[in-house]
């Protein structure tokens, strides 16, 4: 790890001023603190923003609100994110370990960096750690790489299940920085890696995220997260799918849908939902709508049998929201 | 005897210990002045090294040291071989030249006042390297199966014509089966602490052999053993990866001595994957022929296993196949393929749990070409005697192992048809396999000794890395001392003891065990001998042979009175009275007998059907392992071995990317072990054994076979949930997806 | 989940595909970050690393209440709070098992509730209450989960056994040992390598009911 300095924010003014000069936020450090050891990460100036009040859970209006401070452990537990937004609780649950789910914010989860083994290694040539070197994935090993939204610099997934969750439920996020607030959909927090790699997401400099706002919908409780992996936890996912569904009179009026571990980015997985719309929510439709799901994949020698399992995942994760008690 | 407590379920005499965090391992000896270091780990697979640029990570803050080829010491590395050393081959010499012989290879050292700031100039030294390309898949075609030297007599072995008796069988089986890498991934990292006072050397170094530590690093340092102590009461886990003593202990003895401080070194996760051994990848082809009525008629089986280019790694891959089943064709043929690898290591259960795999799941195979029970086969294959050396079994009690198994397991219930099995949307699957390991009695010495206050002592440089050595050999000596548990005090862990065997091969209980017992029974007579020349106590005059201990007290047969105690006999002397004794296996009966524990390991699992996951449901093992001294610590020992075996069949692999050999999964979020939520109920049982030629006590080990069989078994069933036959391990969702 | 190359490389099983890869010399050379055929491997410090000694502020003043009792440090503020309890405060029960937040031998209570130290920079933590399993005992009297641990044999090698039990009174005190099966998903933090999984769930499902 290199040396750096450590601040305490006591204000998001003072967080934002210290960042605006290079500084880094840290909160539960359970990826920054990983990643400094291995010098994949190497600030120089740590503001440690624990103490901004950014760790309140409530509703507003039909809208639930999650502090960008709140504690994944906090958030699962809390009553209201599970009766009106049971998604978030399963996601969240799903992820990491019971302790990492008690350090680890909202904001951070959603700031995660890629699982790659080579992103970690630093006498492996990588474009997102350093670009330019190469990508030592796309002829190396990558079965637990990306399918949709690669470029020829990159493959790697972005881990956070609760972001799955959150650009299924057309969450936005309130973020704050020297040229004031902005709001926009978790999805758009996100960039595909194209011939950037290096750059994941949309925050400008000296950006805070302030909270997450998601909406209600019909769907909303009636919604599953389905986690696929060869041991029952602690494990990323190989493939996830989040789905929800509303329906009426024996049809699908509204779905939504994305997935985890296939994309280089939160996948939400628009033709599925659309094809979904006004059919008999049955396997038969479920089948045909998840083969729309992998039309654009890029599967490497590796990582085929993604293609594979995520329609089978949707399959599975949507028939789940009909065993929602 | 009302003393007696061999047999049972006591609990561990060092629970306490580990649940207070009391229990220290190699890396909890905090010394003073401690310095701290950390090893710089080879970035390429092959090559040289072209130069170290030491200057920057010299300068950094609080660094004492960086020692490289061109700087450190040139060791003697006097000549020393182990039996737990590969018989052919030199052990890697640390820091001695400019060779990268396989990734992740010790390069240098760097010493540092604090954790951080040695990790910091670690990383940041400069290292040059004039690469090639590694091979390091056994498969590539530029490798060439060799004979192992030191096997070769046994390499190949043949009985009957079992190549022409296959061609002409009825029904035959005729596969090829492939197990990955596994890193045995303890969870305690190697740590060794070393102190140098003079001449003389201090490690407290997470070791299951602490003698041959002592002998090895005394030997690369060319200074006498007896100036080189081990310590190591507690192992954090092991499994075969503490038997060697690896690089990391050279270096830190090295650095140690270069600062002239006491130097603690632990290694990272990832190092672990790089030079502490492994179970080495196989690829295994197994050929079955049989009558219509499931009568073996042949059995071909060979294998090779990896190696690396400087030792030549052996295990028992091919040996079972031998003695498992009733057979008159036989032939078994074991090799190596060399890599650019570190050498890998024995991993729980070495070579039968391989090989057990291979020729489990070909019996399966066979069972269903059949149309036969796969346990009704097995039974219809089980011999008089060990067919591979024309001998009686010492014991085998495999019969009874199936049939307690099975009834506890409910294997009647089993629909005989693959996927033909549900649980609502699961796919059930049901299989069964068998397992074996060998009884071996290395030999071991021990030491006892009596104290004024009635308590005994007692010592072994015995080592503890979990199945409860503490309390099972606490157990034996309170027994054969006939004093209670509390008032023996056993000791392990420390080269200063009476020498034991390396603490694997499941030969520990009958090994220490025996010597334990054989200590015991001569410190009984010592202290008589020495009871009867006293005046002052009431046997004094009496012949030897006419008093005996019991209960832990002198008195002649018969006698009514209270006798002498240990306490009162030693008080009386004035001083405590000790002896030493060694055991080692009767020769007569290791030539008349063949010696193996045998189990029975029965299994199901669900397959989502949809998703392709795996989960074993249940699991149900007998076992006859002759006497069991603890039956709860033995229960325990077999359901951790069903775990690691879980992991086997379902989890554990470690993938080495072919372009420079780096381990590309060294890391615990991505190299599985089972969770507590993989694990179901598990359940053992113990066949009532008795093995009179074994040893002393009839004990014949646990700690192999608790995992042998357990992989085959998950395979057996996954196919039978699924139909789908998966002969690679271990066995994924892919594998199963489009079954 | 890294890697899912197939296993097979045996021509003869026919099974699967042999993963053989057309890799030049070249390719390894580019591989490892080498441009002629020297290939350096600088870790690529040498751009980012500041100068050495030039630290910024070297060491934090940092109050931590670990077992009850307030410890005055000057930390690094590299420090993780694990290297603080073995390194400086020689409180050694609290384990190091990957140092990388993947197997929990290093849990302890942050001010009442599980983490992994080994994560957890000390210096951010100013005036904590930290619990380790140094704390957990009255005196000679064990914590019930301790006692409970013996008692269902919890442990083999007794080395992720601290972390086990530190999560494990987490794990009760959230109110998530009501059951068996509930017991596993909230303890799946922790990695047992010798498998005494069961009974670790007996032991806390015994503790959870006895407090």
């Amino acid at each position: 790890m290199l040396p750096f300095t450590l601040e305490k924010a006591q204000t998001v003014e003072e967080a934002m001023a210290a960042a605006t000069a290079g500084a880094r936020f840290i909160a539960g450090g359970t990826t920054l603190v990983d990643l400094m050891r291995e010098e994949v990460e190497r600030p120089e100036r740590l503001i440690d923003i624990n103490a901004l009040p950014l760790a309140d859970i409530h509703v507003e209006g039909d809208a639930l609100v999650i502090g960008a401070l709140a504690r994944m452990a906090d958030v699962a537990a809390h009553p209201e994110v599970q009766a009106l937004q049971p998604l978030i609780a399963e996601s969240l649950i799903e992820g990491a370990s019971p302790q990492l789910r008690n350090m680890a914010s909202i904001g951070g989860n959603l700031l995660q960096r890629v699982r790659c083994p080579y992103f970690r290694m630093l006498d492996a040539p990588c474009n997102k750690r350093e670009p330019g070197s190469g990508c030592a994935a796309i002829d190396g090993l990558h079965a637990g790489h990306a399918i949709l939204g690669t470029s020829n610099h990159c493959l790697a997934t972005h881990p956070s299940d609760l972001a799955v969750a959150l650009v299924a439920l057309d969450a936005t996020m309130r973020v704050m920085g020297p040229q004031g607030e902005r709001n926009f959909p978790v999805e758009d927090l996100y960039r595909l890696p194209g011939d950037t790699p290096h750059l994941e997401h949309t925050l400008l400099p000296g950006e805070l995220i302030i909270d997450v706002h998601v909406p209600a919908g019909a769907y909303s409780r009636r919604a599953r997260y389905l986690k696929v992996r060869d041991r029952a936890s602690y494990e990323f996912a190989l493939v996830s799918a989040a789905a929800a569904l509303d329906i009426e009179g024996g049809r699908i009026r509204e779905a939504r849908l994305a997935a985890g571990g296939v994309g280089t980015r939160p996948w939400r997985l628009r033709a599925v939902e659309e094809a979904l719309i006004g059919k008999a929510p049955d396997r038969p439709a479920f089948e045909a709508a998840a083969r729309l799901a992998v039309q654009d994949a890029r599967p490497l020698k590796h990582n085929h049998y993604k293609v594979e399992l995520l329609p089978r995942t949707i399959v599975r994760a949507l028939e789940m929201t009909g065993e929602v008690a | 005897m009302t003393t007696s407590v061999i047999g049972k379920p006591l609990p561990r005499v060092d629970g306490r210990a580990k649940v207070t965090g009391g229990a220290r391992y190699a890396a909890d000896f905090n010394q003073p002045g401690q310095v701290y270091a950390v090893i710089v780990s080879a970035t390429v697979g092959l090559g040289r090294i072209a130069g170290i640029d030491s200057a920057m990570a010299e300068s950094m803050p609080g660094i004492i040291a960086v020692i490289t080829h061109q700087n450190a010491p040139r060791l003697p590395y006097g000549e020393h071989k182990s039996y737990i050393d590969p018989a052919v081959g030199e052990r890697l010499h640390v820091l001695q030249d400019d060779r990268v012989r396989f990734y992740g290879q010790p390069v240098a050292i760097v010493v540092a006042d604090t954790p951080d700031r040695a990790e910091r100039a670690a990383s940041a030294l400069e290292v040059v390297y004039e690469a090639e390309r590694p091979t390091v898949d056994p498969s590539d075609p530029t490798v060439t199966p060799i004979v192992p030297e030191a096997a070769a007599g046994h390499a190949d072995t043949s009985r009957g014509d079992a190549d022409g008796r296959l061609a002409g069988a009825p029904v035959k089986i005729d596969q090829i089966y492939e197990i990955a890498r596994e890193n045995h991934n303890p969870m305690e990292p190697h740590a060794t602490i070393a102190a140098w006072s003079g001449d003389r050397l201090t490690l407290w170094s997470k070791s299951q052999f602490v003698v041959n530590e002592q002998a090895e690093i005394a030997a690369i340092f060319g200074i006498p053993a007896g100036n080189v102590q081990v310590i190591c009461p507690f192992i954090g886990g092991a499994f075969g990866t503490s038997l060697r003593t690896w690089p990391h202990v050279t270096l830190a003895a090295m650095a140690a001595r270069q600062t002239g401080r006491a130097v603690k070194l632990v290694l990272t996760r990832k190092q672990m994957f790089f030079t502490t051994g492994h179970r080495p990848r196989t690829l295994q082809r197994v050929a079955l022929g049989a009558t219509a009525d499931g009568k073996l008629t042949s059995l071909l089986h060979e294998g090779s296993g990896e190696t690396s280019r400087y030792e030549q790694f052996t295990e028992a891959l091919t040996s079972a196949s031998g003695y498992m089943y009733s057979c008159p064709n036989v032939r078994t043929q074991y090799r190596l393929r060399q890599l650019d690898i570190g050498t890998p290591n024995h991993m729980r259960g070495p070579g039968e749990a391989s090989g057990i795999f291979a020729l489990e799941c070909a019996l399966d195979e066979l069972s269903y070409v059949l149309g036969l029970d796969p346990v009704e086969l097995r039974r219809r294959n089980e011999p008089e005697i060990d067919e591979s050396e024309n001998k009686p079994f010492s014991s085998r009690s495999l019969m009874k192992c199936y049939e307690l198994a099975a009834g506890h397991f409910g294997w009647s219930r089993r629909a005989p048809e693959p996927r033909s099995m549900r649980d609502g949307r699961l796919l059930i699957g049901m299989g069964m396999a068998s397992a074996t390991y060998p009884a071996y009695h290395a030999p071991s010495s021990a030491r006892v000794r009596l104290l004024p206050d009635g308590t005994a002592e007692v010592a072994v440089a015995a080592s503890d890395m979990g199945p409860g050595t503490y309390t099972s050999m606490t157990q034996v000596a309170a027994e054969t001392l006939g004093l209670p548990m509390d008032q023996v005090r056993f000791s392990l862990g420390s080269s200063d003891f009476p020498p034991a065997p390396s603490h694997g091969g499941s030969w520990t209980m009958a090994s220490v065990g025996s010597a334990i017992r054989a200590a015991c029974i001569a410190v009984q007579e010592k202290a008589a001998r020495q009871a009867v020349a006293d005046q002052r106590l009431p046997v004094f005059g009496a012949a030897l042979d006419a008093i005996e201990w019991t209960d832990g007290r002198l008195r002649r047969p018969g006698d009514l009175s209270a006798g002498q105690s240990y306490g009162e006999v030693v008080s009386s002397l004035g001083a405590p009275i000790e002896a030493e004794a060694s055991s080692q296996r009767d020769k007569d009966a290791a030539e008349r007998y063949s010696m193996h524990s045998f189990g029975a390991v029965f299994v199901e699992v669900a397959v989502d059907p949809d998703v392709g996951t795996i989960r074993v449901r249940r699991a149900v093992g007998a076992y006859g392992i002759g006497r069991v001294v603890n039956p709860r610590l033995a229960a325990s020992q077999c359901t951790g071995g069903m775990i690691g075996g879980i992991g086997m069949a379902l989890m554990e692999r470690t993938v080495l990317d072919p372009r420079d050999g780096r381990p590309v999964n060294a890391h615990m979020a991505d190299y599985l072990v089972p969770v507590n939520l993989d694990i179901p109920r598990l359940e053992a049982y113990f066949v009532e054994e008795v093995d009179p030629h074994v040893n002393p006590l009839g004990v014949k080990g646990l700690g192999e076979i608790a995992l042998v069989g357990m992989a085959p078994a998950v395979a057996n069933a996954v196919f039978h949930a699924t139909g789908k036959r998966v002969r690679t391990l271990p066995i994924r969702i892919e594998d199963v997806l489009t079954a | 989940m890294i890697d899912r190359e197939p296993t097979s490389s045996n021509a003869e099983a026919g099974s699967r595909p042999v993963p053989t890869l057309p890799i030049s010399r070249r390719t390894v050379l580019q591989m490892t970050g080498g441009a002629a055929s020297l290939v350096t491997i600088p870790n690529m410090s040498a751009q980012s690393a500041p100068a050495p000694g030039q630290i910024g502020k070297a060491l934090e003043r940092v109050r931590l209440i670990v077992n009850g009792e307030a410890r005055e440090l000057e930390l690094d503020p590299r420090q993780s709070l694990l290297d603080v309890l073995r390194e400086t405060l020689d409180l050694t029960g609290t384990k190091k098992g990957c140092n990388q937040g993947a197997c929990g031998a290093c849990t302890i209570l942050l001010n009442g509730r599980r983490v992994v130290s080994c994560l957890t920079l000390a210096a951010m933590h100013d005036g904590a209450e930290i619990t380790t399993i140094e704390g957990l005992a009255k005196g000679e009297e064990l914590h019930p989960l301790q006692a409970a641990f013996i008692q269902h044999e919890g442990l083999q090698c007794g080395y992720c056994t601290p972390g086990q039990i530190m999560s494990g009174v987490g794990c009760i005190a959230e109110g998530h040992a009501g059951s068996p099966e509930e017991i596993q998903f909230w303890m799946s933090g922790n990695i047992c390598r010798c498998g005494a999984y069961p009974g670790i769930v007996a032991a806390i499902a015994d503790a959870a009911e006895r407090t």
